[in-house]
């Protein structure tokens, strides 16, 4: 689990063009969206096609997206849980 | 109506008022943008997720307005935007083309318009007034002095940052300046002569591409 997380991290970092940040400034628990890493609607879109594109996973409700990318553990729980095996 | 500040990106290099603020080190333009960004202190994260074109204006227009009494004489209506270019969002238009060959990016389908540059200096500093941009094959310093003018005669602009911000590929030729109705120290007349005489400055150095 810590190594996806911190895979996810350097991903999140890249894909979002988060160059201010290092990805080990960011917590595991920090909240991505509003009063944590500042993530708007377009970085969400972006995180869905991280999801599809690394790890072939699609979010089939998108109503749990809030929960799905509340932090880099909720990614990681939520990739765990649905990765193929 | 005046011209009372003026920059100019090319060839990787940024000037002001015809004086080199920042020489890239001749990597790509995107290395150059950013240098030139972190040279200039300043601090707008969103930057970094911006296309060239955007990145181009905001660098542009950081300059001019970091030196202007834009928040403390005018009103976010008072001042307007007049912006235009040769090859639109052709750049990120490519780009994002190409994304959709495996999965269309949501980052770059935002930047698949030329004006989302204005959007983007308007949301940096505030401006609400009047914006236009235009496509045209070369930088027109009559249509541009003339439209400007009308705005600052018959709107309720006071202040307009205008000119000309172009990217494809590696190719990019940015010509900003800032207009007033008030004279200021050291101002121009805002005619066709003055802004095809300040946009000639080093022109020499414009990669041209078709």
């Amino acid at each position: 689990m810590d190594q996806l997380i911190n895979n996810l991290k350097k991903e999140i970092v890249e894909t979002l063009n988060l160059k201010h940040i290092k990805p080990e400034e960011i917590g595991d628990d920090q909240p991505l969206f509003e009063g944590g890493l500042g993530l708007d609607s377009i970085d969400a879109l972006e995180l869905i096609v991280l999801l599809q594109q690394s790890y072939k996973i699609k979010i089939a409700n998108p109503q749990d997206g809030p929960e799905i990318f509340k932090s880099v553990k909720s990614i990681a729980m939520f990739i765990k849980a649905h990765q193929p095996a | 109506m005046f011209i009372s500040d003026y920059c100019h990106i090319r060839n990787q290099t940024l000037f002001h008022r015809g004086v080199e603020l920042y020489k890239g080190t001749g990597t790509s333009l995107d290395s150059f943008l950013s240098e030139t960004y972190q040279a200039l202190k300043v601090s707008y994260p969103k930057f970094y997720k911006m296309d060239p074109l955007s990145k181009l204006g905001v660098i542009a227009s950081e300059v001019l307005f970091s030196e202007s009494d834009l928040r403390q004489h005018y009103k976010p209506e008072q001042v307007a935007l007049v912006l235009a270019n040769a090859h639109a969002s052709l750049d990120t238009d490519v780009r994002y083309f190409e994304s959709t060959k495996t999965m269309a990016s949501p980052s770059l389908f935002i930047y698949t318009l030329s004006n989302i540059v204005a959007g983007e200096i308007c949301i940096r500093n505030g401006i609400k007034g009047e914006n236009a941009f235009f496509v045209q094959p070369a930088f027109d310093s009559k249509f541009m002095s003339q439209y400007v003018n009308q705005l600052l005669a018959e709107t309720k602009t006071e202040m307009c940052l205008a000119g000309w911000v172009d990217v494809m590929d590696e190719h990019h030729d940015v010509f900003l300046y800032l207009t007033r109705k008030t004279e200021t120290a050291n101002a121009k007349e805002h005619s066709e002569e003055s802004l095809q005489k300040l946009y000639q400055f080093n022109y020499g150095s414009v990669d041209q591409q078709s």
